[in-house]
């Protein structure tokens, strides 16, 4: 079942004209017809989570949103930056329209006047995008005053990030879309109540939003019937790594795990077989060959001991060495720390040292207890989930490949010339 | 930077800063798109860049320098004017981003014309391993590609043409069924 991804290559769907004559824009008018109440409840009767990462459930997002006339914002959290995600921009840039249809509906729904789309810096060609498809929608009067007639106005803005991971985070996003360096903020507050300068707003991700038309198009319960009991509808799926055909699928929530890995994406190469995967971006605990059969939906994820996330699957083969794995991981959380709270800033730049210590053959088995104990006073520490980002896959990396990193330092002990009881040079010499 | 000697902004910079200024409630949101249009003009956010950019918006230079210190796409030094971002982040590396950064490295070599850097996952494992060249995606890329993506560069051509992840179709092949 196709909802995001139907005719997604269509010539021209990336325009207004196109698009429409696709059934665009038909649910605006529908929903502008509705009371916001009624579209709300729509909402939340299709049990849409998040799309993001987090999976909270949007309807409920809208719903915590204070009434009345005070000036609320809607802002769309394009700053895909999760590695391995890459599901927003394909939709960004072949349905621009999709997405704008969503927000104004959200908008509608949650009483905005004003919104925002973020979008990472990198994403140049899908900036140009929205913002040719921003003035389309503009001119056809779906944004601006007084919208078709319904009283509800909404401006949009295509705000350009710069580079920087943590603002995909909702509260560094906001602090950087007010024109700050991008930290994140000690919650609560939570942005539904004190969130874009100061005022009430909501977050959603671009595949949240671009979700909106479809469920009023069909109705809340209807969408509700796909998928599985907590995990409803479809969902773009970003394949990568050691798959014979990466890209993104969208598939029904719930299918085997294997069905993706395999069925769509083609596999690892011939002959060689699964190590572990990731299943919603780097952020997210690894799991194993076995857990193929898993059903690949929120729950089943979160069972297993992972998350879905963001809904990004990186695939690792017996090809790659898991401390490789280990060290890009977590050299990339370390680039990527804010460095406002202290487990993170220095969690992620001890667990680098400590990996490059077991890749030169200067670590003990010891070291991988203090890794695996670093990682631990990390998680659930800090004001965002940065830190807990690497310390999720670092933990998970250890705990079930930790034969191999043991053998990793025994054979780089001996290549380096040091027995079991040799101290390191670096140890030798005091702390580093 | 003192009240008595104002600085002096290009006109069209001035424009374009104000022009974003006015999109926001409060100006200060503007200061992303305007370090980046100082940025084009002067080549990196130098001194005299984030004096301008102070100057339109009515913020201190050192406010400006903490936030463009912030992100990676805002050059805080003089760089090459043609940006070849080359992901090395999990999915690219794991089939060979790594050894494709080194070489386009390599081949670059001392060429002050390009701003050779590895980054990470610009959000495209589907064209595994890539790099975005002056914005433009291209991948997947083999280290063969290495000397013409330059030549294009340097000949101010379009990069790579049917490499670029314009021109891809969804891998999906059940969505334009």
């Amino acid at each position: 079942m196709k909802l995001l991804f139907k005719n997604i290559d269509e010539p021209g769907l990336a325009t207004r004209e196109v698009y429409e004559q696709r059934g665009g824009y038909a649910s605006l008018r529908k929903a502008l017809a509705m009371e916001p109440e009624a579209v709300l409840a729509e909402l939340e009767a299709s049990g849409l989570r998040g799309r993001g990462g987090a999976g909270f459930a949007m309807g409920k997002k809208v719903s915590f949103l204070p009434k009345g006339s005070i000036d609320k914002y809607l802002v769309c959290n394009a700053d895909e930056s999760e590695p391995g995600t890459f599901k927003d921009r394909e939709l960004m840039q072949k349905s621009p329209h999709m997405l704008i249809e969503g927000i104004v509906i959200a908008s509608y729904a949650a009483g905005a006047n004003r919104s925002f789309i973020y979008i990472r810096g990198e994403y140049v060609q899908q900036a140009d995008l929205l913002d040719a498809a921003l003035a389309e929608a503009r001119d056809a009067g779906y944004i601006g005053e007084n919208i078709l007639g319904s009283g509800h106005s909404l401006s949009l803005v295509v705000h350009r990030g710069a580079g920087a991971y943590i603002c995909g985070e909702e509260t560094g996003l906001l602090d950087s879309l007010e024109g700050k360096r991008g930290n994140p903020r000690l919650k609560p507050p939570f942005p539904a109540n004190q969130g874009l300068y100061q005022g009430p707003t909501l977050i959603n991700n671009v595949e949240t939003l671009a979700t909106v038309p479809t469920i009023i198009d069909m109705g809340g319960a209807q969408y509700a019937e796909l998928g599985t009991e907590t995990s409803k509808g479809t969902k773009l799926v970003s394949v990568s790594g050691h798959v014979q055909r990466p890209g993104n699928y969208e598939i029904e929530l719930g299918i085997p795990s294997r069905e993706i890995v395999y069925g769509l994406a083609g596999g690892p190469p011939e002959g060689r077989q699964v190590k572990c995967w990731f299943p919603g971006g780097s952020s997210s605990p690894v799991l194993i060959k076995d857990d193929l059969d898993l059903p690949y939906d929120f729950d089943s994820m979160a069972k297993a001991g992972s998350m879905l996330g963001s809904g990004a699957i990186i695939v690792v083969d017996d090809s790659t060495p898991i401390l490789d794995v280990a060290l890009k991981v977590a050299k990339f959380y370390r680039h990527e720390s804010c460095g406002k709270c202290t487990p993170c800033r220095e969690g992620t730049n001890w667990t680098v040292k400590m990996l490059e210590r077991v890749q030169t053959g200067e670590a003990t088995p010891m070291d991988l207890e203090i890794m695996a104990s670093v990682q631990e006073h990390i998680i659930g520490n800090c004001l965002c989930v940065l830190g807990d980002a690497m310390a999720m896959p670092i933990g998970s990396l250890i705990a079930k490949f930790r034969g191999e990193f043991e053998a990793h330092i025994e054979q780089a002990r001996a290549a380096s010339g040091l027995t079991v009881g040799t101290p390191a040079p670096a140890l030798a010499g005091g702390l580093v | 930077m003192s009240v008595t000697e104002p600085v002096e902004v290009p006109a069209e910079l001035r424009t374009e800063i104000e022009r974003h200024m006015a999109l926001y409630p409060d100006s200060r949101s503007a200061a992303l798109p305007a370090l980046k249009a100082a940025q084009r003009v002067h080549g990196w956010c130098s001194p005299e860049a984030l004096e301008q950019v102070a100057a339109v918006m009515g913020v201190t230079p050192a406010y400006l320098e903490s936030v463009a210190s912030f992100y990676d796409m805002l050059e805080t030094e003089p760089v090459g004017k043609h940006s070849v971002y080359v992901c090395t982040n999990i999915s690219c590396s794991l089939r060979g981003a790594d050894e494709l950064f080194a070489a386009i490295k390599d081949a670059a070599g001392s060429d002050t014309e390009f701003n050779v850097r590895p980054f990470e996952c610009l959000g495209a494992c589907d064209i595994a391993p890539m790099a975005s060249v002056d914005g433009v995606y291209v991948g997947p890329l083999s280290i063969d590609d290495v000397p013409r993506l330059l030549d294009d560069l340097r000949a101010d051509r379009p990069v790579l043409p049917e490499k670029q992840l314009s021109k891809r179709a969804c891998a999906d092949a059940e969505a334009n069924a």
